[in-house]
């Protein structure tokens, strides 16, 4: 009796937890679909489903000019950003990644912040540093203002990789002659290099992707893609962004899944 | 006396290698800040005057405050969708076989790399008068007129909770994958049902994961500037349009500065009040 209870009490809990994680995983799905197929519309609108089907906002995004240069500018910013990010990052997260200093785990703390304060904040305090100062905006200070947001990532995920790294290997590495240079050579930098990469990439799509610091740092001469289509979304509902964006859509997919290789990225996001 | 040298610790790396980052930051990131914080303890936009004007100015300024408020029940609210929908993902991921884990975190990882600009503006095609919701209800009949959608609480707290809805999931992921299967079936075969077990036993272990979750959730809603923007439209005001406005807009920086530095401080107490009851979790579950 009570056994049988128990399964109907079991199948309610089951069934009730499913439904839930597969309603709110089509909500996840969903809106990157709607823009894919709204995309080959033959109509004007954004109306769904489409009255028709054809390449047409395709066409047009291939003369978007504005939207060429603005994509231009954030590809050109992305790669500085995470180039610097890189270059800094793993230096810090392999000087804090061991360590048990207190000044260890306060710099920790100061290297993960941007994650946590509000971006459009730092973005007028840098743009306020910059103008007190005297440099203009330019693509130097929009470098600038997207490593020091897109560091965080770089950090957290190298720091991540070193905690898995055995000390026993440096240490055998050290008691068979050789130097540190060699064994971060040949030992730890092969074996941390899907983290880096993992961060890298992360760090790559955020700089991207970043709407608060390029709002601040940016002028007409370095329109950012980001910015760039929210302002056409503000003044009108264009379907070339629909274009846009399902390339955008299918990029980041083809990108994951390449990500997804290399570093096995979805473990690394959840261990 | 003629004892070796003591051998250098070859696993840990010296902190000078941190020395780069700290000084860009030192200089990007912190001194910003300050100049921030300087500018907006000034009662005047050409920074002559000491004084804590603009704080009084907005904490006295019931249109401030309440841009302030709405700004902080958004945040609540999104979490909170967050959590009822990301909760059973995180769940039903830890009962799957290793090829539907594989797929279910691609799917909650597609929308935090895809670019926000394209996660709203999905929602715009969702939500408008035109889109999915409103053609379907009106083609079941439910509806004669298009629902107004965009432009509301609703649509805003509904975005958000999509565009956010991995900062939730992957820290319960990862919560729930730490919780030892034998005391779920240890419950069970103690006699308590599923439902019991669930909420005394699987939630509060997986607290710690709820916690992370909460903080990155809220502290990433409230800051969504584009979202709120584009789906709250002119009507709705949160924090960092408001900000943007004063900054941009009318110049204001004084002003803007202490608004920037208000909903700094906000957002740094929600979060630690989060990493506070983190801590006690911790301690609550035992480890």
């Amino acid at each position: 009796m009570s056994g049988r209870k128990r399964t109907l009490e079991a199948i309610s809990f089951e069934l009730v937890m499913t439904v839930i994680a597969i309603i709110a995983l089509i909500v996840i799905i969903a809106p990157s679909l709607v823009v894919l197929i709204v995309s080959f519309t033959s109509g004007f609108s954004l109306k769904f489903p489409p009255p028709g089907y054809s390449l047409r906002w395709y066409a047009e995004l291939w003369d978007a000019w504005q939207l060429h240069f603005a994509a231009k500018n954030s590809l050109i910013v992305a790669l500085w950003a995470t180039g610097l990010s890189v270059v800094l990052g793993v230096a810090a997260a392999l000087a804090i990644s061991r360590s048990p200093k207190l000044s260890a785990r306060l710099l920790d703390s100061l290297f993960m912040s941007p994650l946590v304060l509000p971006a459009l904040a730092f973005g007028l305090a840098a743009l306020m540093l910059f103008s007190l100062v005297g440099l203009p905006v330019s693509p130097l200070t929009l470098v600038i203002g997207h490593t020091v947001v897109c560091v965080p990532y770089v950090v957290r995920n190298t720091v991540a990789a070193l905690a898995q790294l055995e000390p026993t290997l440096l240490e055998s590495s050290a008691v068979l002659g050789a130097s540190r240079l060699y064994t971060f050579r040949r030992i730890v930098l092969p074996l941390i290099r899907p983290g880096i990469i993992a961060g890298a990439f992360i760090a790559f799509m955020s700089s991207f992707d970043n709407v608060p610091v390029s709002l601040f740092l940016r002028d007409a001469a370095t329109d950012m893609l980001p910015i760039r289509m929210w302002q056409d979304l503000e003044g009108k509902l264009d379907v070339t962004i629909a274009a846009l964006s399902s390339v955008l859509i299918i990029a980041t997919v083809v990108m994951v899944a390449i990500m997804e290789r290399v570093t096995g990225l979805s473990r690394r996001l959840t261990n | 006396m003629g004892a070796a040298p003591a051998p250098r610790d070859v696993t840990s790396y010296g902190m000078g290698l941190a020395a780069p980052l700290a000084l860009f930051f030192l200089v990007f990131f912190v001194a910003p800040l300050l100049q921030l914080l300087w500018l907006s303890l000034h009662n005047d936009t050409a920074a002559l005057h000491w004084g804590l004007g603009q704080y009084l100015h907005f904490l006295t300024d019931p249109f401030s405050l309440s841009v302030l408020g709405s700004t902080l029940l958004l945040g609540a609210e999104v979490t909170a969708v967050c959590l009822v929908l990301g909760f059973p993902i995180a769940w039903l991921y830890q009962r799957v076989g290793p090829k539907l884990q594989t797929i279910i975190i691609l799917i909650v990882l597609l929308p935090l790399l895809t670019s926000v600009v394209v996660r709203t503006f999905a929602w715009i095609v969702i939500l408008g008068r035109q889109g999915i919701i409103n053609a379907t209800l009106q083609s079941l009949g439910v509806i004669d007129t298009p629902l107004k959608l965009l432009y509301t609480q609703f649509g805003v707290v509904i975005a958000l909770a999509q565009v956010q809805m991995p900062l939730m999931t992957l820290p319960l992921i990862t919560a729930l994958g730490r919780i030892d299967s034998n005391l779920d079936d240890a419950s069970c075969s103690l006699g308590a049902g599923s439902w019991r077990t669930f909420f005394r036993i699987v939630l509060p272990l997986s607290l710690p994961g709820v916690i992370a979750g909460c903080t990155l959730t809220y502290a990433a809603a409230i800051t969504a500037f584009i979202t709120q923007s584009l789906i709250g439209g002119g009507q709705m005001l949160f924090m960092p349009m408001y900000l943007y406005q004063q900054a941009s807009t009318l110049q204001n920086w004084p002003f803007a500065s202490a608004i920037s530095i208000i909903f700094l401080l906000a957002v740094l107490a929600v979060v630690s009040v989060f990493t506070t009851l983190g801590r006690l979790s911790r301690g609550y579950g035992g480890a």
